[in-house]
């Protein structure tokens, strides 16, 4: 066991968790923006009860993400440094253009949002939300323009062993970012579409349960659940067509792990594609990778012999089973998702009510694509393996020197620990919100105009400060 | 101005802010427990950071993500030089931002509870590491770090009883002033202490002449701070939280004297320094964005200008 085991484990872990609440953020976000919208455009009042109800849980969520993500930042240079002093010159620019350009946004409004209820005009506390989600999409792309370039890395060179920037604009351009930054984001919608749909079905369920006289089926699940049913759909064929592009990708840029994420050993003309080891549909693979049925697709040994006579002896394969399952995980969870939103347009087109049976498949839509998109990056980090900066740095030379074991088991297990206990919290806390259900509007909160008690109290008058 | 001694400035400017402004969201985290006797007020003592406590940590991410574009090798020999601490500075910054963000959606006094034992924890350990490491990378000796903590901690806890005077009506209010009072005893030794160490520890020689402008920035601090506790005294609220609040300021300034200009021990500036071509493009960048999220921070303190209340429900 060295540092260098730790400290992987430790980013895996890490990121992992991370990524468990970034989709909901980024999705949820816009979700609830757009109930807010609504309730901004129409004045019905089941919006306002949607939007604080969805609200709750998207800022419970967005807690974990903020506080997870500091961690992210502070590790490239704990247990990475000399990763980081490899490619800072490149790496750290998006980071920081990151925190300049979308965390201020996301991190400002939202404080706004939160507290501005009954302080800011209505139009201007919509345009609070507004601003907090874009700021959250505008923060995925540049860290996914970040990690983008350690596969495919572009516009720089090579100077006294130091990665230095020489086009800040192909970086950003970069032709991997443009396919994963619409593949990660579709994909954060489809998870967050899956969260409503869950949340709506179990709704949906307990209400039949409870009000089985039939109250007139007026539910006001129902235009959740259908908003969700279309965000997902629509976010689906995003992924699909993207992550299609990122495979074509894959098959220039970095060929070995299209080779592990098939399970193909040699290179061959016209590949098979095998959905389970044992089952083989002929040229499929060539087809997916090229869009050619008889392209040649190159192969985990050849490539390995071919790396090795190119950089030098040692092992280029990354965890072969582990790459070839989460490749299929993904693909199959996160489609089952998508099917199950289109099946649900099509059952409740034109004010169909939504089958009972439905409504129950709908909470498998909250693991599913979670599950799917982990496994997007297990395959995406794993895949890319022996490599931090593929065919540049090795990550075994990326790890920091002057860390040892003892120091990255404690942080280890202290972060895992930590974060297990906040997992349960989360979870409980969710639940119990979910179960209560949206609460009604009490008709004075959010519709007074930014006048309170507080405002006029005597001791407020007492004397001129500085800032208040 | 030569671009990496801009971007020097640049991350001192970023790390000031941070301390600044998350000097008081510390000091009220920590304050919150002795301040109110109960709910309503627990609600009214930590509502005076709620709306912005989370955009001043930005301020910290920012300033490390400068670091990590600008100068790769500072970011990364500080942050494995510094490890378990850091560790623990992220332990606090977790558990204190999930205790604000959820103590306002628990149901249970007991949860509650949780949730104010995360903020008070996460507070204390942050202000009173980022002191000790700071102290540490300039003396490197475990006293200095345990006085550079203490002070870093003290003054934390009388700027943010300061800022709960600003922002407070009713008892919470006296009851801020008098907290100011009392962490006046230690923030003000604690900081001729720290403070006098930070031109001695950046000249090698510790003679006047050696670091005049350190000199100068290290006693305006110590002078600032104490009118900042003299004006608490006088009930002039707003003028007291300038003065600490410049206190701080230059207190960071002169830090980053001393660390000009080799940040790290054997490592200087034009050493960590990334390429130029990386350091003018985030420069033209950064002078576009940086007034547009001053302006908007700024006008965030602007809306929650006003006093508050403890509600009584
Ligand atoms: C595809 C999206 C995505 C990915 C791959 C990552 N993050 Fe993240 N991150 C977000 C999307 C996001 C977000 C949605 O924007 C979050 C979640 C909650 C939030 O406030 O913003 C966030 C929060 C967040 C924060 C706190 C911001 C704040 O206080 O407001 C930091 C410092 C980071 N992240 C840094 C990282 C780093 C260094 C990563 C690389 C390992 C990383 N994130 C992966
Ligand atoms: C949030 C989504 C992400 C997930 C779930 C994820 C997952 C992982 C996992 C599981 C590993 C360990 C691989 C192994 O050791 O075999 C890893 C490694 C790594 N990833 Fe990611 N990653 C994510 C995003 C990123 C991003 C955005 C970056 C860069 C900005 C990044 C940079 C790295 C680095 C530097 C390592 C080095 C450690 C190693 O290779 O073992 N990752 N990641
Ligand atoms: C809802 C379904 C899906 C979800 C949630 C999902 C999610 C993800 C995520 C999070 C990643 C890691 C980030 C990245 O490298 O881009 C990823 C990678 C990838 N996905 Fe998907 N995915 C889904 C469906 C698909 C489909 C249908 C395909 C292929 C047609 C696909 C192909 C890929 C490929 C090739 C990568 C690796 C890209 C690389 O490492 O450069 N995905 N996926």
């Amino acid at each position: 066991m060295e540092a260098l085991d730790l400290a992987r484990w430790q980013f895996g872990v890490t990121t992992v968790y991370h990524f468990l609440f970034v989709p909901l953020t980024i999705g949820l976000g816009v979700f609830v923006a757009g109930l807010q919208t609504a309730w901004h455009r129409t004045g019905k009042e089941h919006y306002l009860r949607l939007t604080k109800f969805f609200g709750k849980l998207f800022l419970i969520n967005f807690a974990m993400g903020v506080v997870t993500g500091i961690v992210q930042e502070f590790q490239f240079g704990m247990n990475w440094s000399e990763y980081s002093i490899f490619v800072g010159d490149v790496f750290g620019a998006p980071l920081a253009l990151e925190a300049l350009l979308a965390f201020f946004l996301e991190s400002t409004f939202i404080g706004l949002w939160i507290f501005g209820w009954d302080r800011l005009p209505k139009r201007v506390h919509l345009a609070t939300i507004w601003a907090a989600v874009i700021g959250s999409n505008l923060s995925a792309y540049f860290i996914l323009a970040a990690n983008a370039w350690m596969k495919h890395p572009v516009g720089y060179e090579v100077v006294d062993g130091k990665a230095r920037m020489t086009d800040l604009w192909a970086v950003l351009t970069n032709s991997t970012a443009l396919a994963q930054v619409p593949h990660v984001i579709a994909g954060a919608f489809v998870v967050a579409g899956g969260f409503v749909l869950a949340v709506c079905g179990y709704h949906l369920l307990r209400e039949r349960r409870t009000a089985s006289d039939g109250t007139g089926g007026a539910s006001v699940w129902r235009t959740p659940m259908r908003a969700a049913l279309l965000m997902t759909a629509i976010a689906g064929i995003l992924v699909a067509g993207s992550g299609d592009m990122s495979a074509r990708l894959l098959y220039e840029q970095q060929p070995m792990k299209l080779a592990a994420a098939e399970g193909l050993r040699h290179d061959t003309a016209g590949a098979p594609f095998s959905p389970v080891p044992g089952l083989e549909v002929p040229q499929l693979l060539s087809l997916l990778s090229t869009h050619d049925p008889n392209a040649v697709v190159q192969g985990t040994e050849d490539l390995q012999a071919r790396y090795a006579e190119r950089f030098g002896p040692g092992d280029y394969r990354p965890n072969l089973p582990v790459v070839f399952w989460s490749f299929r995980v993904m693909i199959v969870f996160g489609l089952s998702t998508v099917a199950l939103s289109v099946l649900g347009l099509w059952l409740t087109r034109r004010r169909r009510e939504v089958p009972g049976w439905f409504a129950r498949a709908c909470v498998l839509a909250l693991p599913l694509p979670t599950i799917a998109v982990i496994s997007g990056w297990l395959l995406s980090e794993i895949g890319r393996q022996p490599w931090t900066v593929q065919g540049e740095l090795l990550t075994a030379a990326s790890v920091s020197p002057g860390v040892s074991l003892a120091e990255v088991a404690v942080s280890l297990a202290v972060f895992t620990a930590l974060y297990g206990v906040l997992a349960l919290a989360e979870v409980v806390l969710l639940t119990r919100h979910v179960k209560a259900g949206p609460e009604p509007v009490t008709p004075a909160a959010p519709l007074t105009p930014p006048s309170r008690g507080d405002d006029e109290s005597a001791d407020a008058r007492l004397q001129p400060t500085l800032m208040y | 101005m030569e671009l990496t001694t801009f971007w020097f400035a640049v991350i001192a400017f970023l790390w000031t802010g941070y301390f600044v402004l998350e000097g008081f969201d510390f000091g009220v985290g920590m304050l919150a427990p002795a301040l109110a006797r109960n709910e309503a007020e627990r609600k009214q003592v930590l509502g005076t950071i709620g709306p912005v406590w989370d955009g001043n940590e930005v301020w910290l991410i920012t300033a490390v993500g400068a670091m990590f574009a600008a100068f790769p090798a500072w970011y990364a020999g500080l942050l494995s030089e510094f490890y378990l601490p850091i560790v623990l500075v992220l332990v606090g910054l977790i558990v204190r931002g999930v205790g604000l963000e959820w103590r306002g959606k628990v149901r249970h006094a007991s949860d509650r509870a949780w949730c104010d034992l995360g903020v008070l924890v996460g507070s204390a350990l942050p202000a009173f590491l980022w002191g000790a490491i700071f102290a540490d990378l300039l003396r490197s000796s475990a006293t200095a770090a345990l006085v550079g903590g203490v002070f870093s901690l003290s003054v934390c806890v009388l700027h943010g009883a300061v800022f709960v005077a600003l922002k407070t009506t009713g008892p919470v209010r006296s009851r801020a002033r008098r907290a100011a009072m009392i962490a006046s005893a230690v923030a003000l030794p604690a900081a001729v202490a720290a403070l006098s160490h930070i031109p001695v520890a950046g000249t090698a020689i510790g003679a006047w002449s050696a670091a005049p402008w350190l000199w100068a920035g290290a006693l305006a601090a110590m002078a600032a701070l104490a009118a900042g506790v003299a004006l608490t005294w006088r009930g002039r609220d707003g003028w007291a939280f300038a003065a600490t609040a410049s206190s701080i300021a230059l207190g960071a300034a002169a830090l980053f004297g001393a660390l000009w200009p080799a940040p790290l021990p054997g490592l200087t500036v034009a050493e960590a320094a990334s390429g130029p071509y990386t350091l003018s493009v985030l420069t033209w960048i950064g002078l576009v964005a940086l007034p547009f999220v001053l302006g908007y921070q700024a006008w965030s303190y602007w809306v929650f200008r006003r006093r508050l209340v403890a509600e009584v429900s």
